[in-house]
């Protein structure tokens, strides 16, 4: 489509305009960090630069090894779910049956349950299985917590693939379930790649499980969060600096990867 | 997509055999440890709902009939924790969808460095609803040290104490700035995909901005608004960080929703009894919900 | 283990376990879990404690450092399910005694002669006394006290008297707020919590000859006392008080104050060595002090307030743990603090002989007043009219914590005018009526 200087001038302006108001807050938060706590109480754009807040974060509190748990709980949490979710969501695309949309809604609407209603009884099956503080607990509650998010949107690409395909892949002599598998795979690639990321994005953010069922060896940087929000005295440059050290990672990810997550989120909404 | 129809109408007898085995027994693993994760708790946490079970005060235990839903619908902080949930809901929706709808199209415009304002617009969405909640907290809404007040009072203005004030539109804000991104996202995808000859041959028919807006690609828009109010709805009826960490439900009980009288049940009072009904509500307002985007939204996604 | 004499008993006790697991098999190191609050004495604790591990290479710590919040469901939901997840815990006076009574903690008894138990104040160590038997050692301790800036009083011309009514305070804030120049001449607790917004309120409904519940355990919000009471804290708040009230807390408050926003603060004690330090504060030379203001009942309940490290008895490593606790709450800890951070720093309200040491009365011109409000605080003390609970600014029941926050959430809603002051006690006292009949009282 072609468009006239007039239109490219509004688009710029618009479109510049929302996307830096939208990122205002995030910048704002990486400018604070590197203020000095007396200069972070007055919203001044100059100040002299230093890394005394970064310094003091680092002196508090091992950041790697909350960041290095973030990155395997998020990590094992989305593979986990993906093994669960593939065969799931390939069979009912293939081979639906009258309660295949009875069961993704039904999957779907265990997610709309405020995780405080059951944490007690988790907390009492975690401490029974000896589940508490360790990353393998959070992996399987990070799993199920995103399975039915996961399911739903690799149904909604096996739904895309077209029949054809399989079809062909039938009469070539693909019989067997696997088969079709192996030949849906690089079809279905991106969506599974899209999925993955979307899962680890939720994972890397989920603030109340993270909290609740870890103490210091498998707390991850949700956890670090929770150290620096409100402690005593002027606190703001430290917590903007804990802020985006907590948030670099995912972000940078994000950036790198939106490509591919942009690619493959569309959960069956384009025609 | 090339086909709307469903596998089954082209398959043979013995393809249709192997459905009926393989299906289910590919869908078993997904369908039973989730029957696990809902069942298991669901259960305790019916049982504790009939129960006196306080954390903190382990001397009154015992059964206690309904007394915790008697409890709990007396209350008159559950009627407005259900009215603020769903406004927060609504509301966010609203913003999202309609906002998601705009920046879609403005992206979809061709303007130098789009591509880079399309990675700054969309990074809300990657960042913990904790620091979100934070940073708007102390950096921006404060009416001391926040930016907000600054510019207010740069303009003479009173600073506007937003989270006394307008309790309420504030954590909207909040959750709709961190929620625009990701109906930015899907939106975006769908405008793109939107047939150019379809748009140029109304063009050639003479229909203007708007009317091509409203005419075509809205229409065409109407299955990614589904699925981002789907999605949204799920999450958005389980807010809580940004309650927790901003107002902690007040002044009074302004934003007390249905997730966070639940943690100030189990969490502040230690009444797990109590906070187990609450959970039970929660059960049935996410099956209501559910209900209603099957009749409304997923019969259209042909799920 | 023997090495250290001065540790005696504990010693001895923990010796004689490992002579019998010694003899064939090398001792095992141990493993504790700390979970402590992100205020700035805890945090000097943790960098401290490698002086610790230095003395005691047998014992490696890990630190959970949490919010207070955060940290108070933490160890609540763990410590009442039993899980062991943490070994030392940092808890309030307030669950000290209600946790020792379910006996979720162990006594600390026998402890050694070094720690010299009869130093701590008096006060503090009754709030921690359950049965005879202490259940917690007192890590920092505070009453309440009034900080206001000496310049904004010298330029207004009034003078801060030596023992402040409410009434007189109410008049020095009206002349010393300068909203134009963010100048506030009262900050006060606005954010909701029974620690919060309501620890304060307790104190000052105290004052004011009000109380939470009448000899039948009947809660008695709705009365004049209280009406008085609120009244006065919504005016000035409303005249004098800065914005976004609801949503300050103690440490907002301290932030406010140290940057010069604020005119008087009625507070922790503990603020004083922050305020005092010109690292932290920008008016450091400019804070004076008074006591806690009287209202119409003179001699009420006031305040106190204690962080305490305890032992649960579902840790698996009390001995260790004990180590610990003795060593962070002992007069060397204190000494140490000293060297390394200078004695204004120093946990306050704990010991005789922190208020003894000409060092810290020098550092800290402040230490009188706080020692002072801490013996007067008469957290077991009676209200204008018998009460059957004891604490200052809090209720010593399980139940306080849910009620108290939603009390608090109620009595912010008259700050920002969503409510009327008549309109907000009515619901108070619905909900505190509700509360307390579910939870079954009066109690036989």
């Amino acid at each position: 489509m072609r468009a006239t200087p007039l239109q490219r001038l509004l688009s710029f302006i618009f479109g510049w305009g929302a996307a830096l108001l939208l990122f205002f807050p995030i910048a704002w938060m990486v400018l604070t960090s590197f203020k000095s706590e007396r200069d972070a109480t007055s919203p001044g754009l100059f100040f002299a630069p230093s890394l005394d807040s970064y310094r003091d974060v680092f002196a508090r509190a091992d950041y790697l090894s909350f960041a290095l748990n973030s990155v395997v709980i998020s990590v094992g949490g989305t593979v986990l779910a993906l093994l669960f979710a593939i065969p799931a969501a390939y069979a009912m695309a293939f081979h639906p049956t009258h309660r295949t949309r009875g069961t993704l809604l039904w999957m779907l609407s265990t997610k709309m349950l405020p995780p405080v209603g059951v944490l007690v009884p988790i907390y009492l099956l975690f401490r029974t299985a000896g589940l508490l503080d360790s990353r393998s607990g959070l992996v399987m509650i990070y799993a199920l917590m995103n399975l039915p998010i996961v399911v739903w949107m690799l149904f909604t690409f096996y739904k895309e693939v077209p029949n054809e395909i399989l079809e062909a892949g039938r009469m070539d002599g693909a019989k067997t379930a696997g088969e079709v598998w192996f030949l849906l795979l690089p079809l279905t690639l991106p969506g599974v790649a899209s999925t993955g990321l979307l899962s680890l994005i939720l994972c890397w953010n989920e603030a109340f499980w993270s909290l609740n069922l870890t103490s210091a060896g498998a707390a991850p940087l949700t956890a670090f969060i929770a150290s620096f929000s409100s402690p005593e005295g002027l606190f703001f440059a430290k917590l903007s600096a804990a802020s985006t050290m907590a948030v670099a990672p995912i972000l940078v990810f994000g950036w790198f990867s939106q490509r591919q997550l942009v690619q493959g989120l569309t959960f069956g909404a384009v025609k | 997509m090339s086909t709307t129809s469903t596998p089954d109408a082209t398959l043979s007898g013995s393809e249709a055999e192997a459905t009926r085995k393989v299906g289910p027994l590919l869908v078993m693993p997904s369908v039973i440890v989730l029957l696990a994760w809902m069942i298991v708790p669901l259960v305790m946490t019916l049982w504790f709902s009939f129960q006196y079970y306080n954390l903190v005060d382990p001397t009154t235990r015992g059964f206690a009939g309904i007394d915790n839903y008697a409890y709990l619908v007396t209350d008159p902080d559950f009627w407005v924790s259900l009215e603020n949930t769903l406004i927060l809901l609504v509301a966010v929706l609203v913003i999202t969808v309609g906002l998601g709808t705009l920046l879609a199209v403005v992206f979809n415009l061709p303007f130098p460095g789009r591509n880079i304002a399309r990675v700054l617009a969309i990074s809300p969405f990657f960042v913990m609803p904790t620091v979100s909640a934070l940073i708007w907290k102390n950096l921006l809404m404060h009416p001391i040290y926040g930016v907000f007040g600054a510019l207010a009072s740069t303009l003479g203005l009173p600073p506007v104490d937003w989270f006394a004030q307008f309790p309420l539109a504030a954590v909207i804000a909040i959750v709709s700035w961190e929620w625009l991104p990701f109906a930015l996202l899907i939106l975006l995808t769908a405008v793109q995909s939107l047939d150019h000859e379809q748009r140029e041959a109304a063009r050639m028919d003479g229909a203007g901005p708007l009317a091509q807006f409203f005419f075509i690609t809205l229409p065409h828009l109407s299955r990614a608004i589904g699925v981002v109010i789907m999605i949204e709805t799920i999450f958005l009826l389980t807010v809580f960080a940004e309650i927790f960490v901003t107002t902690s439900g007040g002044p009074g009980n302004a934003t007390t929703n249905l997730a966070f009288l639940i943690y100030a049940r189990a969490l502040l009072q230690y009444d797990i009894g109590g906070a187990s009904a609450g959970g039970v509500v929660a059960i049935v307002l996410a099956n209501i919900v559910a209900f209603f985007l099957v009749r409304s939204i997923a019969r259209r996604l042909e799920v | 283990m023997a090495r250290i004499p001065r540790d005696g008993i504990i010693a001895v006790v923990a010796g004689a376990a490992l002579m019998l697991a010694s003899t064939g098999v090398a001792r095992a190191d141990s493993t504790i879990t700390i979970a402590t609050v992100n205020n700035g004495d805890m945090v000097v604790m943790q960098k401290l404690s490698s002086a610790f591990e230095k003395q005691h290479p047998d014992i490696h710590l890990r630190w959970v450092v949490l919010e207070e919040n955060v940290l108070r469901q933490r160890v609540t939901t763990d410590i009442a399910t039993k899980a062991g997840q943490f070994d030392v815990l940092t808890i309030g006076n307030y669950e000290v005694p209600i946790w020792a009574k379910q006996g979720w903690l162990v006594a600390m008894d026998n402890l050694p002669a070094s720690y010299d138990v009869d130093d701590l104040l008096k006060p503090v160590r009754a709030g921690l006394t359950y049965d005879g038997k202490l259940y917690g050692l007192p890590f920092y301790g505070e009453s309440a006290m009034t900080y206001y800036r000496t310049d904004l009083f010298q330029k207004a011309g009034i003078k801060m008297p030596d023992a402040p009514t409410y009434d007189q305070i109410r008049g020095f804030a009206d002349k010393i707020t300068d909203k134009p120049n963010q100048i506030y001449g009262m900050c006060l607790r606005g954010k909701p919590g029974w620690g919060e917004n309501m620890a304060y309120v307790t104190s000052l409904v105290n004052a004011e000859g009000g109380q939470w519940f009448n000899m039948q355990w009947k809660p008695v919000i709705d009365s004049p006392e209280w009406h008085k009471a609120i009244s006065y804290y919504d005016d000035i708040l409303k005249a004098d008080g800065p914005p976004g009230a609801t949503s300050n807390g103690f440490n907002e408050n301290l932030a406010l104050f140290s940057s010069g926003h604020c005119g008087m603060w009625i507070d922790a004690t503990v603020a004083g060595g922050l305020l005092y330090d010109k690292k932290q504060s920008t008016v450091a030379d400019k804070v004076g002090f008074a006591p806690m203001p009287t209202g119409s009942f003179v001699g009420a309940p006031t305040w106190l307030w204690s962080w305490n490290l305890a032992i649960p008895a579902s840790s698996k490593q009390q001995d260790a743990a004990r180590t610990f606790v003795t060593w962070a709450t002992s007069k060397e800890y204190i000494q140490l603090v000293a060297k390394e951070n200078g004695w204004v720093s120093v946990p306050p309200g704990t010991r005789v002989s922190t208020y003894a040491s000409a060092d810290y009365q020098k550092a800290a011109p402040f230490a009188g007043f706080v020692r002072k409000a801490i013996d007067v605080a008469n957290p077991d003390g009676q209200t204008q009219q018998p009460r059957p609970y004891q604490g200052a600014q809090f209720v010593a029941i399980p139940e306080f914590q849910g009620m108290g926050t939603q009390v608090g959430q109620t009595i912010a809603g008259t700050l920002t005018g969503q409510t009327t002051v008549d309109q907000a006690l009515k619901t108070a006292q619905a909900a505190a009526d509700r509360t307390m009949h579910q939870a079954g009282y009066p109690k036989k």
